[in-house]
């Protein structure tokens, strides 16, 4: 149903539980809106004044106050209850890494640090591109995100993830992608006058291309001069 | 306080007889004239923040593009009428600014409040005049001091209304140096004068009312109104204490927000939305005060549950403060901590639901009549239904994770601030302007604006869900820029052609307030059979509110088609005989 209303086509592993409580809560508000338009316009025509008439003189009804309060608390609290799982699931205990990198935002770009042939990052063969992130399709991304000057945000909107880079603190994201492509990723947080157009291009490859691209970064990195020393 | 109020019973209309123009219209300690005042600098701002959405929703709908009739706007604000990012960036930042703080704010709180405080729970005036005019002309200074912004080097502020740091700590971030200042100042002058006009409100309900007024005698707009002033009391200070900080990391070299320094930026937006939330509910409240009185009084019928409807303004009042993780879901803030706060969050959904189910109690079995204040109420009402609905999804965590800082917030806040707030505005202005100006409004008028209002407004803001579904980020001054977001290039059109209407239709609601202040019908004491106490006195009221002794109350606000008179409805100080036992 979602790409009827322009969701972006998923490509995550966590991406389809998202996109089923975006989808019940869409159902739960459907059926309340209806319902509470049906009464009203019903109560507006039936009740619309007319010679002679006078309205019922009625205070209240406590019976019907406890029904709905109760009622639409129920319905809010178990749906907080059915997120949480989900959101455990991707925020606090992520499944372990296959791969790792580091991004950092700057105004106007998405520095990627891939870490280079030891596989550690904050080594010396560490390896900095800006705005290019090629990953390893049905692996386990992890990716320290910071920030060296105003909050930024990572958004991969096909993965229905985002998260803020904030200057000062390394936060630690994952998704994993299930299949491959380009995508875009922008950054969603107001971060300058650069803001509007600042985004980095995510690829997705199999384990081979994957390699290969990797192999031929590692042998002709960058100039690392740019992108060193922000303002 | 006692001998405020014995001199208000007694002298005040001699006082006043010999007031000239200066203090009759100018440095005025009239509430009435007051919250007059307050109404013509919000809609005076309202022109302004109007004008920026507009020229947003061209760039928007037609990037990069020069907009028609602007040529003469010097550089660098604007290219031969092209919007630059920077000025893009400034524009939302003061539409935010200017709506929240100086219309909304000084219409629900400054107009509605000042005016109907006093005359709703029999008062001859504020409890404290002088500090009353005070609060008005610090909060006009505070209004040049953010207008001046635009014309210092470097424009306003562009940092958003959030003004997030450090992106608002650092001159260079932004490129806006005094701009940014002057907003803070701005905002902090007009944090002084919204806890002088809170401070009025409180001691004026708390201690002012008539005889037989009790607190569950209040009309409802007067109990949001109570509330309100409560937590404007305890929010303000926070925010001024917010941004003096910013202030200090910007003009002080301290490192609050900066972690250059040992600061934390997610400091200010803890601070910053512990503000921030109950502000939500400043601004609506008391447009929930008012569609109460307006429905109750054009449905003929009490309000259906009146203590339930005080109780749930009461629980959000407590809630707001517990509620504001959920705009730094996706901040970095501790996950765990997230979950507590969407929660909360859920919860504070149920007393919203509660007025919307007392509201439609109150239309079942009435017997409505259509005036467009009605109109605008019921609006209010159908409109709040969608902005409240459209919260859930922002309240569940991971789907918040995807339409944090989209068009489905910016949906979602105007379906609140304008559909809400704003109808509710409408709905006030329509309903207490013969009391305020003596004069009827022009009922057809009103309705045509009404209409155009109504559907230009839903053609403007319900798209932005699906741009927000889409995933078209807030604050992009360029959305053809992303590949991504190419498919919706139409719906940003339709959008913003829809938005010029709606921007177009307002010059109604201005022009039949200005033609009905000459031309209008002359308005009676009591035109809309209603009976709360500011209709028991002719219209505009005199100094001092009534010309002879103050009334006294023997009922709740809302007895209409009561069984016990003929008539459909009974003033709240109107005396039976038979009555009197039930009234003690």
């Amino acid at each position: 149903m979602l790409e009827y209303l322009y969701f972006p086509h998923d490509i995550s592993t966590y991406g389809p539980k998202i996109d089923w409580l975006f989808e019940l809560i869409f159902w739960i508000v459907m059926v309340v809106w209806i319902a509470v338009m049906i009464a009203m316009v019903v109560f507006m025509i039936r009740y619309r004044a007319r010679p002679g008439r006078k309205a019922e003189y009625i205070e209240g009804n406590s019976r019907l106050e406890i029904i709905w309060t109760t009622a639409t608390a129920a319905i809010l609290v178990v749906l907080a209850f059915m997120s949480r799982s989900t959101w455990a699931d991707i925020k606090e205990h992520g499944p372990p890494g296959d791969v790792f990198y580091a991004v950092t935002g700057k105004q106007f770009n998405w520095e990627i640090t891939y870490p280079g042939y030891d596989g550690k990052l904050g080594t010396k063969d560490d390896v900095t591109v800006e705005n290019e992130l090629h990953v390893p399709v049905n692996k386990v991304v992890r990716i320290d995100l910071t920030s060296k000057d105003v909050i930024h945000s990572f958004y991969i909107p096909n993965m229905r993830l985002r998260q803020d880079a904030v200057p000062g603190r390394i936060i630690h994201v994952w998704f994993e992608a299930t299949e491959t492509g380009q995508y875009e990723f922008p950054c969603s947080q107001l971060c300058g006058f650069g803001h509007s157009g600042m985004k980095g291009n995510l690829t997705v490859q199999s384990q081979e291309d994957f390699d290969k691209w990797l192999k031929d970064l590692y042998a002709n990195p960058p100039a690392p001069a740019e992108g060193a020393s922000p303002k | 306080m006692s001998s405020t109020a014995a001199v208000a019973v007694h002298g005040v209309r001699a006082e006043h007889h010999e007031l000239g123009f200066w203090r009759t219209y100018i440095f005025s300690e009239d509430h009435k004239m007051i919250g007059r005042q307050f109404l013509f600098m919000a809609l005076f701002m309202m022109s302004i923040g109007g004008l920026m959405a507009m020229l947003m929703r061209w760039e928007l709908a037609f990037p990069e593009t020069q907009v028609p009739g602007f040529h003469w706007v010097p550089e660098p604000f604007m290219y031969d009428g092209a919007i630059p990012p920077n000025t893009y960036n400034a524009m939302f930042t003061m539409h935010a600014t200017i709506m929240i703080f100086f219309v909304v704010m000084p219409i629900l709180v400054g107009c509605f409040g000042n005016f109907l405080i006093p005359l709703m729970i029999g008062a001859r005036d504020m409890a404290f005049p002088k500090l009353n005019m005070l609060s008005f002309w610090v909060g006009a200074v505070a209004g040049v001091i953010l207008l001046s912004s635009f014309f210092v080097t470097g424009g306003p502020a562009a940092a958003g209304w959030t003004s997030y740091a450090p992106l608002s700590a650092v001159p260079i971030y932004t490129g806006v140096d005094w701009g940014q200042n002057l907003w803070c100042i701005s905002i902090i002058v007009l944090g002084a004068s919204s806890l002088m006009g809170s401070i009025n409100y409180i001691t004026t309900i708390i201690n002012m009312r008539t005889r037989g007024m009790y607190f569950f005698r209040l009309p409802l707009v007067i109990w949001s109104l109570f509330i309100t002033a409560i937590l404007l009391l305890l929010a303000l200070p926070v925010l001024t204490t917010a941004i003096a900080l910013l202030l200090f990391d910007r003009l002080g070299g301290t490192h609050f927000f900066l972690p250059s320094g040992g600061g934390e930026p997610l400091l200010w937006q803890h601070l910053f939305w512990f503000f921030g939330h109950p502000e939500v509910y400043i601004m609506i409240l008391p447009a929930m005060g008012i569609a109460s009185d307006v429905i109750a009084t054009f449905s003929r019928k009490p309000i259906f549950g009146y203590r339930a409807m005080a109780y749930a303004m009461i629980a959000i009042a407590f809630l707001s403060w517990i509620v504001w993780g959920h705009h730094m879901f996706v901040s970095g803030m501790d996950p765990v901590l997230g979950s507590s706060f969407m929660l909360t969050t859920m919860i504070i959904g149920v007393p919203s639901a509660i007025k919307t189910f007392n509201w439609l109690g109150t239309l079942y079995k009435g017997n409505i009549h259509y005036t467009a204040a009605m109109m605008n109420a019921l609006a209010f009402v159908a409109m709040f239904v969608i902005g409240g609905l459209s919260g859930i999804w922002m309240a569940c965590t991971p789907v918040d994770m995807y339409i944090h800082d989209t068009y489905f917030i910016v949906a979602h806040i105007h379906y609140v601030l304008f559909g809400g707030s704003l109808f509710g505005v409408f709905a006030g202005i329509t309903y207490w302007y013969p009391k305020m100006f003596g004069r009827m409004m022009n009922e057809a008028l009103g309705k045509i604006h009404f209409w155009i209002t109504f559907v230009s407004f839903n053609c403007t803001f319900f798209p932005m869900h699906i741009l927000g579904m889409a995933g078209h980020m807030r604050r992009i001054y360029n959305p053809q820029q992303y590949d991504f977001l190419k498919p919706i290039i139409p719906i940003n059109e339709f959008i913003s052609i829809s938005a010029f209407v709606l921007g177009a239709a307002q010059f109604l609601l201005l022009a039949n307030m200005i033609w009905s202040y000459f031309k209008g019908a002359e308005a009676s004491e009591n035109p809309w059979h209603a009976n709360t106490l500011e209709w028991t006195t002719p219209s505009p009221p005199p100094h001092g509110n009534w010309p002879g002794p103050v009334p006294i109350v023997y009922r709740g606000p809302y007895e209409y088609s009561s069984p016990e008179v003929a008539e459909d409805f009974l003033p709240q100080s109107q005396l039976i005989e038979h009555s009197m036992d039930k009234a003690n």
